[in-house]
This record gives structure tokens, sequence and C-alpha cells, in this order.
């Protein structure tokens, strides 16, 4: 008789074990979708008064007379993405290319664990650094040469900053889908006499292609959603910058700033909700379609 | 291709030159022992203790937190569940994503949570929002590896008598240097994120005795302390800049340390 109790009281420890688990995965699995209904409830009011499309152009944004107009921070997220991009992504390749390529094991076990101290130091110090650094070398070194006058606040300082904070990213993933590829497809190319480069130019970096297009949508979002370093060094003026020297005021950084106040202004706190909104729905898209291609070529190359 | 790998290992030199170099001299035993004397925002006396003592506090609720849903989550998807199933892949997908969400979202969702519980900004609320925040990067790096651990392992446990959930046991002996890898990952994380919770756990001179008190955070220390401008405020901002440095660079060393002491136990 003891036994079998012993046993039941096993098996009834497995049961409940087994679906505690199961409820938590499925929990977790909701997750996102609660997160996305929170945000779009606590954004109604505005959707009701305004159309999506006169809030995502209209240029005016005065808080107090109810006007919301997105389009001087979906501008400034755009630059600011789009200078980190233009300067981290030619960086990344060559580099991840190098290290992949031709760098010996040594350098490579020099250079990989700075990239995660890279990967790892908070966005704060980062904005810290460019205050200290990037600001004034733009305002002093820099912008005398194009422009009569600049704060260092600007767009240019803010894409600098997140372009050095989305290299960890983009150059680890280069290097595993790099690392992925089988070896016999270069060594084919090596023995047809093609030069290191050459194979380098014409098979490795053709057949990754759609992958290192997936890591890039991948930064993309990663330089979409980084709030803090940007908010630091970018100026926030909320109007459309006219030259990398003037400053912007991305979509995140809005959301940081207004925190505070936003519950004494009507739509207010419904306005900023929305910009959450926007980066949430626009951020998980992004990164669904770049995880699942990367997923794909994982499983193609590892046949 | 060199240069371009130069320019990456040398930015981050400059960067840590440029703390230290700015943060070392506002360093005193005061700043770390002391908490702000006179508001932290114009007080020229004292130091950090309240945004140190701060972020451990959230740190280390958030961990136990999140190791509490994040581990059975992991052993669930890959002990439970056969090696190709949909729900593993798609549990492992979605965390893939929420992993690239920004820290702000996460805030302001918190933020929406806590107006709708009616809830002020509190320790209790950072804790819980900087757990959503590091779930992902717990599940992820647990899960990569718990998927490693030989299946031989589990089936010997079992075919000895063991129930299936008695297998964890012996799955997590073996992965244990791993979870503690993933923790330090997401200490780093955690410790150094500012806007999730910059809406939620508020900013505050004192320690806080209860969880729902506000609480300061070594991030928001820099981000507040840095716009004033009194110049003994803005040294506080340099001096915490450059303990949470220390702090991630310690941290990323034992992690790798951990890691290594990991992959010579592999079988």
């Amino acid at each position: 008789m003891d036994r079998i109790k012993f046993n039941n009281y096993r098996r009834i420890k497995e049961i409940v074990l087994r679906n505690i688990m199961l409820s938590l995965t499925i929990l977790s699995l909701t997750f996102a979708v609660v997160i996305g209904i929170s945000l779009y409830y606590k954004s109604v009011p505005i959707l009701d008064q305004h159309s999506v499309w006169n809030l995502l152009t209209g240029e005016s944004w005065k808080p107090l007379k109810s006007e919301f107009g997105f389009y001087p921070f979906i501008m400034g997220t755009l630059w600011v993405t789009g200078i980190a991009i233009l300067i981290s992504l030619p960086l990344c390749l060559l580099s991840a290319i190098y290290l992949s390529e031709y760098a010996h094991p040594r350098i490579k076990k020099m250079v990989y664990p700075m990239i995660d101290v890279l990967a790892g130091i908070p966005p704060v110090v980062y904005g810290v650094w460019g205050i200290l650094a990037v600001v004034p070398f733009i305002s002093d070194t820099l912008a005398p040469h194009f422009v009569e006058f600049s704060t260092g606040y600007s767009i240019l300082a803010g894409g600098i900053v997140l372009a050095i904070m989305i290299i960890p990213l983009m150059i680890s993933v280069f290097i595993e889908i790099f690392d992925a590829l089988p070896g016999g497809l270069r060594e084919a190319s090596l023995s047809l006499g093609a030069t290191n480069w050459q194979t380098i130019k014409k098979v490795v970096l053709r057949k990754s292609l759609p992958g290192l297009a997936a890591a890039v949508v991948l930064a993309i979002s990663r330089a979409f959603g980084e709030t803090i370093a940007v908010l630091m060094v970018c100026g926030n003026v909320a109007e459309v910058p006219k030259s990398v020297f003037d400053p912007g005021y991305p979509l995140p950084a809005l959301l940081a700033n207004n925190y505070g106040e936003m519950m004494s202004i009507p739509m207010y706190d419904a306005a900023l909700m929305l910009s959450a909104l926007l980066l949430f729905v626009i951020i998980l898209v992004f990164n669904a379609i770049s995880r699942l291609v990367l997923t794909r070529i994982e499983k193609n190359f590892a046949l | 291709m060199m240069a371009a790998t130069l320019i990456i290992v040398g930015s981050l030199f400059m960067i840590i030159a440029t703390i230290i170099k700015r943060g070392l001299p506002a360093m005193s035993w005061d700043m770390i022992s002391k908490i702000p004397g006179g508001g932290f925002y114009i007080g020229k006396e004292g130091g950090l203790l309240n945004a140190i003592v701060g972020s451990f506090y959230i740190v280390i609720g958030s961990i136990s937190l999140g190791l509490l849903f994040s581990l059975p989550i992991v052993l669930y998807i890959n002990l439970y569940l056969p090696e190709k199933s949909r729900l593993a892949q798609f549990t492992r997908l979605s965390f893939d994503v929420l992993f690239g969400i920004p820290s702000i979202v996460y805030g302001a969702f918190g933020f929406t949570i806590m107006v709708y519980l009616g809830l002020r900004s509190s320790l209790l609320a950072g804790i819980l929002t900087v757990t959503i925040l590091i779930i992902p990067i717990l599940i992820r790096s647990i899960d990569e590896v718990v998927r490693r651990v030989p299946k031989e392992m589990k089936d010997a446990a079992l075919s000895l008598g063991a129930t299936q959930s008695e297998t964890i046991r012996v799955i997590l002996r073996q992965v244990a240097p791993g979870i503690i890898t993933a923790i330090l990952l997401s200490v780093g994380r955690g410790i150094g994120d500012a806007a999730s919770v910059l809406f939620t756990a508020g900013y505050t001179d004192s320690i806080p005795t209860s969880l729902s008190q506000p609480v300061a955070t070594l991030p928001l220390a820099i981000f507040f302390q840095l716009s004033s401008p009194i110049a003994e405020v803005q040294n506080r901002a340099y001096a915490a800049a450059l303990i949470l440095t220390l702090i991630v660079l310690i941290l990323s060393l034992a992690g790798r340390y951990y890691s290594r002491k990991f992959s010579k136990n592999k079988i």
C-alpha cells in the first residue's frame, strides 16, 4: 500500500508541474497581444478624433491646442536611423568579412569579447559619451566647415551614437551568417582558381545576401526604439530637420520626455500612447520578418 | 577591412576612456556611501547611495521573478515537447521578437497597467517592468544551453525510473553555469536600462523601505543629474556613469568566465 501511495504522489506532482509549465508557456505567448491591446486601448481617444493619416502627416505639434502631428517625429526617427545605418553598415560588413574570412583565430578571440562588452554598455552611458565626445566634436570641428552655427546637439550626433550602439548586434549576426555558410562552397570556388576576395564577392556575399538583409532590418528596428542615448544628444526640437546639423526629435524621445506632463493635458496621453503603439507595431513586424528569414537560413544551411 | 575592425574596437576604448577620464575625478568615498543632500537636482552635498541601492533592489527583484517565469517555460519547450514541435518553435520566435521590442515600449506598457490599477510609480512597478524586459533575454540564453544538453542524459534519468519532472533536476545541474551566465547577462541589461524605469520606478533621494515607495536607479541618476546646471550635481552623474560602466564590465568578465567553465564540462 505504501508503495502505491508513493507512486501516486509522484504522479500527481508530475501532472501538476506539467500543467503549470504548459500554462506558463501559453500565457507567455499571449504577452505580445496583451501589450498591443493595452496600448491600443489607451490610444483610442485620439484615433476617434483624428484620422491616422492626418496624425502621421500633420506637421504641427501643439498639445495645448489639441494639434498632434507626428510627421516631425517620424522624420526625426528616420533621419537618425538612416545616418546610423549608413555609418555602421559598411563598418560591420567589412569587419565581419575580415573576422570570419581572414582573421587569425587569436585575433577573433581578442575581438569577440570586446564586441560583447560594446553590446553590454548601457544606453545611458553611450549618451554620456555622446555629450562628452561626439557633440563637442560636431559643434567645434565638423559643423563650422559646412554650416554657420550648430550646437552639436543634432541628428548627426544621434546617428553617430546610434551607429556605435547597433554595431554589436549587426556584426554578430553578420558573422553568424558567414560562419553558417557551408565550407564546401568556398573551397569549390577557390579550387576553380578564384582568389580569396573573388570568392568572398561572388560566393560568400551573394549566397548570404538574404541573411544580411534580414540582419540590417533587425538593426534598423533596434535603432528605431533606442531612446535614452539618442534623446540625450539629438537636441529634441519638434521640427523636421533640414540638414544633418539640425536638431531632431525621434519618436521614443518624445515619449520619454513628456511622460510627466501627459496626464494634465487632454488627449496628450492618448497621443503619446499612440506613439508607443506605432513603435511597438513597426518593430514587432520588422523583428518577426527578419527572425523568420534568419531561422529559415539557419535551417537551409544546416542541411 | 582591418581598419573597419580597428575603428569598432577603437570606439569601445574611446567610450571607456571618456567615461573614466570624466568620472574618476568625480569619484570619492562619499559618492558611494551617502545619499544626496538637499535634493538630487540642486543639492551639492552627498552621493549616489540611493541610486546604487535602488538599482540593486530592482535587479534582485526582477531576476528572481524573471527566473520564476522563464525557467519553467524553457524546461517545458525543451523537455516536454517533441524536438520539432510547432509550439516550441513558435515560443522561441515570439521571445526572439519580444527581445527586440524597445524598453521604452515596455515602460509605456508598464505605465498603462499602473494607471489602470491605480498604482503610483514605485519599487514594485519598477521591478515588474524590468522583469518583463529581461524575461526574453533569460529565456533566449537559457534555452541556448538547455538545447545543447545531450538527449541521452534525459533518457538515462528516465530509464532509472525518474518521472519527466524529476529529470529536470539532472538537467538543471548540467546547465547551472549556463544559467548563471544568462543571469549575469540580464543583470547587465536590467541595471543599465533607463527607459523602462523612467515611467515606472520614479526617482527619489532616499532609499525605499517598502515596495510601494519610488526608487532611484543608476541610469536615471545619470540621466537626471546630467541635465542639472550645477557642476557638483553633474559630477554625480559622471561618477554614476563610471560605476555603471564598471559594473557592466565586471559582469561581462564574470559571464565569460562562467561560460568557459561551462564549455569545459561539455560531454
